[in-house]
């Protein structure tokens, strides 16, 4: 193939499908590469879909997309050994014409995706593994490498949008390796049941209508890390994830803290009777603002989990991902449009959109709280228990009269924290690194 | 009812992959003696990949990888781990994802 293309993009998930479709919309000659059977058959994610990042691209993905459930009602628990301690939002405003949220199967949506990018005129290899990118005397990206015969292939900009384990990136010299307290390993199995099924357990009217619950305390087992039980059409997803830095220290088996979270007593009645139909791992990067590498140099440009776009927090990343997929493609269209070569220099221009938008400014945000999670792993353990003792406490009825009641209640969070000291100081760091 | 405890092999079971026989994409470069970080992965690695041999050293049959990375992230800085994607096509092809 010695063609030479205007772009080439490295991955079709939602960043890279995203900036694969914006340049392709706009005339580009785009080649996007795959190393899947398919496009998404490597991909992972929870997974919940951000209606508003995909609308900017394709405002009527809802008329065709595969989508399985909207979201009605969020769930927050504070998982204890025994206990759960919830809250709870459901609301009839989310029965929208275009909602907001919606919970995907992956594999499926990927695909779909990958298909509105073939049409928008790309063109797509899969089953091909990039393993480098070729550089020109002066050290610009010029191109790339795969596993398949044929020799490099050309383009003025590569967009990599590979994902977090970035290896084309980091071979290249284009980035460090990843450190482990900055990405996280999550565990996810897919259960299948009867429609009916999960519409009865989730107390659900509409057919469509569906149920997150994102989860944390006991569910990490002393670590870093969230679990997640997400309503699909017919199956739930049910995951958990923490930091690598935190499992490699414990050795505490993924799959292991899965099947507690799944033998749960909140959470066992919910899966009764499913069929296991899939397991999956993958990393999530973790470490926000501080972590994100340099993210464009001559000739090339990094998106979506590769750029460690993901809103820990807010348990968001395929609308950071499709949005950074997005103004990148827009940047070099732009460029391409000016006559203007894709440099570092001139790639200010995607930077300035970065800095401008919800993804930048979220991440810079929360800046401060990976490291704050990090170092404080009471925040996981010890008040989810307190939370659930003093509620005991509150709840029973036996003859104690609730002024004690109350003064055992506020001992319960001591003793779980050790001090009020202790109490206090947390307090007031997540309440400097929240804002 | 729900098996909610799972054996391995029955969880990799529901996963299709497409093996490159003879061509696994990771590999273990031993040293004189494992790092705590290689063994970490006997437990770690979440398709349960790495298991000790006879004599106690790491080994890795890498048939049901999931390609995550945690061991390559985990095994940096030991230098004990030689890992790549596999060939174009190959390893782990997810339904749901």
């Amino acid at each position: 193939m010695s063609e030479h293309f205007d772009a080439i993009v490295v991955g079709a998930g939602p960043s890279g499908n995203a900036a694969a479709y914006t340049m392709a919309k706009a005339g580009l000659n785009v080649l996007q590469i795959d190393r899947g059977e398919y496009p998404g058959s490597k991909n992972v994610q929870g997974a919940i879909l951000y209606a508003d990042a995909l609308e900017r691209i394709i405002p009527d993905f809802r008329e065709h997309a595969p989508l399985e459930r909207h979201v009605v009602e969020q769930r927050m628990w504070l998982l204890d050994e025994k206990s759960h301690t919830g809250a709870h939002y459901r609301s009839d405003d989310f029965n929208e014409d275009k909602p907001n949220r919606y919970t995907i199967l992956r594999a499926q949506f990927d695909k779909w995706f990958s298909r509105q990018v073939r049409a928008a005129g790309a063109l797509l290899i899969t089953e091909t593994t990039v393993t480098n990118l070729v550089k020109d005397d002066a050290g610009r990206v010029i191109g790339v490498e795969t596993d398949r015969e044929g020799g490099p292939i050309y383009a003025d900009v590569v967009v990599l949008g590979e994902g977090v384990n970035a290896l084309v990136g980091q071979n290249a010299g284009l980035r460090p390796e990843l450190k482990p307290q900055h990405v996280a390993l999550a565990v996810k199995e897919t259960h299948f049941l009867p429609e009916q099924t999960v519409r009865d357990r989730f107390n659900l009217a509409g057919e469509d209508d569906g149920v997150v619950i994102e989860v944390v305390g006991s569910v990490s087992s002393g670590m870093v890390g969230t679990g997640f039980l997400y309503t699909n059409k017919e199956s739930i997803s049910i995951g958990v994830g923490c930091l690598i830095s935190d499992f490699a220290e414990t050795c505490i088996p993924p799959y292991e803290l899965l099947d507690n979270f799944k033998s749960h007593p909140s959470v066992a009645p919910l899966l009764k009777g499913s069929e296991m139909k899939e397991y999956v791992a993958h990393l999530i990067p973790e470490g926000g603002y501080n972590a994100i590498p340099r993210l464009t140099g001559d000739g090339w440009v990094i998106i979506g989990d590769a750029g460690q776009f993901v809103n820990a927090v807010h348990r968001e990343g395929s609308n950071l991902a499709m949005t950074t997929g997005r103004l990148a493609g827009e940047s070099i269209v732009q460029l391409k449009a000016e006559r203007k070569p894709i440099t570092e220099a001139n790639l200010k221009l995607y930077r300035d959109k970065l800095a401008d938008s919800f993804v930048m400014k979220d991440l810079k945000k929360y800046r401060r709280i990976p490291a704050l999670l990090e170092r404080n792993k009471q925040l996981f353990t010890a008040y989810p228990k307190a939370m659930s003792q003093a509620l005991q406490m509150f709840l029973r009825v036996d003859g104690t009269d609730k002024r004690s009641k109350e003064s055992a209640m506020m001992r319960s969070v001591k003793r779980a924290r050790g001090s009020w000291l202790g109490v206090a100081t947390d307090m007031f760091k997540l309440m400097r690194a929240w804002r | 009812m729900t098996q909610i405890v799972q054996r391995m092999e029955e969880r990799l079971f529901q996963n299709r992959y497409l093996v490159d026989e003879g061509r696994p994409h990771i590999q273990i470069n031993r040293a004189a003696v494992d790092s705590p970080q290689l063994r970490s992965l006997i437990s770690i690695c979440p398709a349960g990949c790495y298991t000790a041999d006879e004599d106690g050293r790491v080994e890795i049959a890498s048939d049901g990888c999931m390609e995550c990375g945690t061991c390559r992230i985990v095994c940096q800085a030991t230098g004990e781990i030689e890992w790549s994607y596999p060939r174009g096509g190959y390893g782990v092809l997810y339904k749901f994802g």
